[in-house]
């Protein structure tokens, strides 16, 4: 038997459901968003963890010009050192068949019999190469994918000048190369770049290194000291040529995984923290004013003997029922948009396999919650009706103020008409309760804002990073630092209308305790191909003498212009220098130390020389430039500007667009549901009032523009509000995106104002029209015998 | 000058309910309203009280202290001999066990049936009569699953009346229950309270404006500015069918 209360109940719901259902998906939007990036951010969490163990990722990895085979137990009688596994690394040209442009590939040897001791390879599909073959390769996922390559296909490489043919037996995956990205680049770039794993033997007949390695990884004892071990390894390396041993954090695959899942975290909270709050607040806002519709109704339950406790308990029920149903279509919003997430994820972020795991404790937190808001809302309002005795609080609330409103007073209704008074006089009475509602529609705008911000950030990258900072049509890297003769060589080749010589030497920066491993880049100060521009100032200049620091650099070594660092250069005769450092420059991508050619042959104490050149290329050329770099041995990577762009817009970008489209469609039920509560009340608050205007003879047109009035006025006061908090949110969602990869400047476009504006005005509009309908059909007479 | 009617109490018996100086006053901004300035009453076992008084006198105000609606300024109330410490626990428990309200406004609720309404209360006290009774009581009995948008204002107020007595109260307080209505509806209301005071003994108070329906009761008190001025016995009840309208 339902209870005559509960039935009170059921009938609200269904009176109430257009105003409920906007609320629900309120809490779905929030719930969706929270669930959804927190479980994919677990799920990657845990999946790299799982696969670092099973595949026995190393703790320390060092590479070095050549050491002989002996060199490897000196490193395994390391203290704190439990296992020591030796490679061969290659870097080779590849010939790609129907392919015209330069593809590179890292092949890494894998030891004659049986799996590696350490960064093992997870095999996709076919198998691991037979113990003594020669000519098989396994090849990395992403390249496979991009060639569309299968076990039995062939491919061609050239190592250190010589063509060998191999062929695919297997696809593999390995933790060390989870994302599949050549050294030196900010992205992927599957289609020209790869990573192929044969046999150890193979390896060293081609680069000269039998009894030799050049590439060493090292797994740690539990409580090693890590800078113990690393001061070790380069003492023991550094004769061989060692480049410096590092660890796992500063792995080049690893650091872009777990800076990824560090973004994702922070993503997963500030966003939707932002996206639950303004739901926990808008639900907040909305039952504070649905309550007070019914405060009569509360009175005269208390009246006739229903505790506190029991009335409360009744609108907890509608609290509850409302807050549940949209976690669960939250959570399962969630699910979905985790698993979507994933498969985006899972193009760039080469994982085994990527666990989704229901996410419990989030639906927990969600609904938590969303109920907290609403119950707190639901509370306030009651609050009020209960504290008094029901005869007083059956008549219905006094005005907030009898005497004229501050709108009142400052003349404001002496210029409007009888409606344009009565408008102002209800927003002046209630003034608090106005700016609430403003303000719920204001964080409408203020997410679409955020949404649409996502998009404008994205193209001013591309636009500052591919067209103002890059201009170069292809960066080509040598082998070996060569003299400028080589870089002549290029020039003078067809098609070929610019070189640029630069110079990159590998480098550990020091200031006090920080140390951080990249590349001093030399560039020619009146070089026009790569340019170094401050986002916010414009084009900044290479120092002549001294060293140019990226923000995010000098950050992370704490530094400030006229400070030193010190250089210790992992290249040629290694010096050590103290480093003026002359200025910073605020850059989108990477984390970059620049110095002018001259400056940083004094620091090498070398001639002119180039490891590379940005190069500008005839478009009509381009297949004969390409086949012309890949064939000169000198020459080990060629990378293009428009793989990279494609590469950037293709992942991160990708993957940030997805979550903004989301966030830009809950916008708009926020908007619409936000504006068609606040409407529905207000009419329901006043509905005497609104007929008794009717009854005298007012047309129900002039009746809506009262109403509608009122939701103008807010819609309007919301406009600087939102785009205010927007841009307030636009801040905080690009400082959480914020890594060494890339960083979200805060541009938002006028037009993005303006449409946020829009959807959320077009909402008003739309509600408008639906409130029009429902006062043609206001029954005045049924409103008007009630009461007194 | 406040006429005091509690000399007669030990002739008939204790009284069921007793007020003793009971005062409220409102806060309006600046000013202070007095309604009620300090009134002593008492109502005994199966009485038919009328309570006159123009509008404002302070006839609801004082309806709604004795019904445990509201808190005086000042003053004591005891029901059966036990005075009220106006916690909302007893307060609750007091409106809930032993008096039946019957609004001036009616006060439906408007998402529930004629039924429901009276289950509302039935459903939380102790003896209740079944809802359709009570409904058969005020002539209603066929309308049972319509809702108060679907009533007239007679109606209306019935609902409130069966409801009000569904719970077989102690108490009955009625609040200007013909205020609203036309003479007919007036005295369809009104015999339904003398029907029902006669079957089931309920001590009732009424309030009305109207001088007319003094008849109708054992005893007459007339508010005036805040206090009871004037105290009538009546020597024969006169039913509601014949009252002089
Ligand atoms: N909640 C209130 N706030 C302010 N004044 C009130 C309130 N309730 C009643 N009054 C005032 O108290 C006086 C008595 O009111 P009331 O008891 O309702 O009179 P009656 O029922 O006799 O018409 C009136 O002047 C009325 O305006
Ligand atoms: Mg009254």
């Amino acid at each position: 038997m339902v209870s005559a209360l509960d039935r009170k109940l059921l009938r609200d719901l269904r009176h109430l459901k257009g105003q409920l259902l906007a609320i629900v998906l309120l809490v779905t939007c929030g719930v969706t968003t929270f669930v959804g990036s927190m479980t994919m951010w677990r799920s990657i969490m845990r999946s790299q963890q799982d696969y670092y163990e099973r595949y026995r990722f190393a703790d320390v990895f060092a590479s070095l010009r050549r050491a002989p085979e002996t060199v490897a137990r000196r490193l395994a009688a390391i203290p704190g050192v439990a296992e020591v596994q030796t490679r061969v690394v290659a870097d080779a040209a590849l010939e790609m068949p129907g392919f015209p442009e330069p593809v590179t590939a890292r092949f890494v040897s894998i030891p004659c019999c049986g799996p590696p001791a350490l960064n093992r390879f997870h095999i996709r599909a076919g198998r691991t190469i037979a113990p003594g073959a020669d000519s098989e390769v396994v090849v990395s996922e992403g390249f496979a994918t991009a060639h569309r390559l299968r076990t039995g296909d062939r491919v061609t490489a050239v190592i250190q000048g010589r063509k060998q043919s191999f062929s695919v037996v297997g696809i593999g995956l390995s933790p060390e190369f989870v994302y599949e990205i050549r050294p030196g680049d900010l992205m992927p770039d599957d289609k020209h770049f790869g990573i192929l794993w044969t046999s150890r033997r193979q390896l060293e007949a081609a680069g000269d290194m039998e009894g030799a390695f050049n590439d060493v990884a090292a797994r740690l004892e539990p409580g090693a000291s890590e800078p113990e071990v690393l001061v070790a390894f380069d003492r023991e390396l550094g004769r061989y040529g060692g480049l410096g041993a590092f660890l796992r954090k500063d792995q080049v695959s690893n650091r872009f995984l777990s800076d990824e899942i560090r973004q994702l975290k922070a993503n997963a909270v500030v966003v939707p923290s932002i996206f639950l709050g303004v739901a926990a607040f808008l639900l907040n806002v909305i039952f504070t004013r649905l309550v007070s519709t019914q405060r009569e109704q509360i009175a005269t339950l208390k009246a006739l003997g229903y505790s506190n406790l029991a009335t409360g308990f009744h609108y907890a029920k509608l609290v509850a029922l409302v807050a549940m149903l949209g976690t669960a279509l939250g959570v399962l919003g969630g699910i979905w948009m985790s698993h979507a997430m994933t498969g985006i994820y899972a193009q760039y972020y080469r994982l085994p396999q990527y666990f989704v795991e229901l996410p419990w404790r989030e639906t927990v937190i969600a609904c938590a919650l969303s109920t907290t808001a609403a119950a707190l809302g639901v509370f306030g309002a009651m609050r009020k009706v209960v504290r008094l005795p029901p005869a007083q609080a059956m008549r219905p609330e006094p005005p907030a103020s009898f005497h004229p409103s501050w709108l009142e007073r400052l003349g404001v209704d002496r210029v409007a008409s009888a409606a344009g008074r009565m408008i102002l006089r209800n927003v002046g009475r209630r003034p608090v309760r106005f700016a609430l509602s403003s303000l719920g529609i204001g964080f409408a705008i203020a997410i679409l804002v955020v949404g649409w911000f996502f998009f404008d950030a994205l193209d001013f990258i591309v636009d500052y990073q591919f067209r103002n900072v890059q201009r170069d049509d292809a960066m080509v890297t040598f082998n070996v630092p060569l003299s400028r003769d080589a870089v002549g060589e290029l020039r003078r080749t067809r098609g070929v209308l610019r070189a640029e010589p630069f110079r990159a030497v590998p480098v550990k920066l020091r200031s006090r305790h920080v140390t951080y491993r990249t590349a001093l880049l030399g560039v020619d100060p009146s070089g026009e191909l790569r340019r170094i521009i401050d986002y916010d100032t414009g084009p900044a200049q290479v120092p002549p003498e001294g060293v140019l620091l990226t923000s995010k650099l000098a950050e992370i070594l704490r530094v400030h212009p006229g400070d030193t660092v010190t250089a210790e250069a992992l290249e040629g005769r290694r010096p050590v220098r103290e480093v003026l450092v002359s200025g910073t420059v605020a850059e989108l991508m990477g984390v970059s130390a620049y110095m002018s050619l001259p400056a940083i042959h004094r620091l090498m104490d070398e001639g002119p020389s180039a490891s590379g050149a940005f190069v500008s290329i005839d478009p009509d050329l381009e297949r004969p430039v390409y086949a012309r770099l890949m064939s000169m041995p000198a020459v080990s990577g060629v990378t293009l500007r428009t793989a990279a762009l494609a590469s950037f817009t293709g992942t991160s970008a990708e993957y940030m667009l997805f979550f903004a489209s989301i966030l830009v469609g809950f916008a708009w039920v926020i908007a619409a549901g936000i504006v068609y509560n606040s409407a529905r009340v207000s009419l329901a608050e006043r509905e005497r009032e609104l007929a008794t205007m009717r009854v005298i003879g007012m047309t129900w047109i002039e009746v809506w523009l009262i109403l509608i009035g009122e939701l103008a006025l807010q819609v309007l006061a919301a406009i600087p509000v939102g785009c205010l908090v927007g841009w307030g949110f636009a801040h905080l969602a690009a400082s959480s995106v914020e890594s060494d990869l890339y960083r979200i400047p805060v541009v938002i476009l006028p037009s993005t104002y303006a449409t946020s504006v829009a959807v959320v005005v077009a909402a008003a509009i739309a509600v408008g029209i639906v409130i029009r309908r429902r006062l043609r059909h206001l029954d005045m007479v049924a409103v008007l015998k009630s009461k007194e | 000058m406040a006429v005091q009617d509690v000399s007669a109490a030990d002739a008939r018996g204790a009284a069921v309910l007793a007020a003793r100086g009971l005062t409220r006053s409102y806060r309006m901004g600046e000013v202070e309203v007095h309604a009620l300035r300090g009134v002593d009453l008492d109502l005994f076992d199966g009485e038919f009280v009328v309570i006159l008084g123009p509008s404002g006198s302070g006839k609801s105000t004082l309806l709604n202290l004795l019904g445990g609606l509201d808190i005086p300024s000042a003053g004591t109330l005891a029901y059966r001999g036990k005075t009220m410490d106006w916690s909302d626990a007893a307060l609750t428990a007091y409106r809930r066990d032993q008096v039946g309200f019957v609004f001036q406004f009616y006060n439906l609720i408007p998402s529930l049936t004629a039924r429901e309404n009276v289950l509302l209360v039935t459903e939380i006290s102790k003896s209740p009569m079944p809802a359709e009774l009570a409904l058969e009581l005020v002539g209603l009995g066929d309308r049972l699953d319509h809702f108060p948008s679907q009533m007239s204002g007679g109606e209306q107020q019935r609902v409130a009346i069966a409801r009000a007595i569904a719970k077989r109260p102690d108490l009955l307080l009625c609040d200007e229950p013909t205020g609203a209505l036309d003479i007919k509806t007036g005295r369809v209301v009104l015999e339904v309270l003398d029907r029902i005071h006669r079957e089931l003994r309920t001590t009732t108070a009424i309030i009305t404006h109207n001088s007319a329906i003094a008849a109708m009761a054992d005893r007459v008190l007339t508010i005036g500015d805040g206090l009871v001025v004037h105290v009538d016995h009546n020597a024969r009840r006169v039913g509601a069918a014949e009252l002089a309208w």
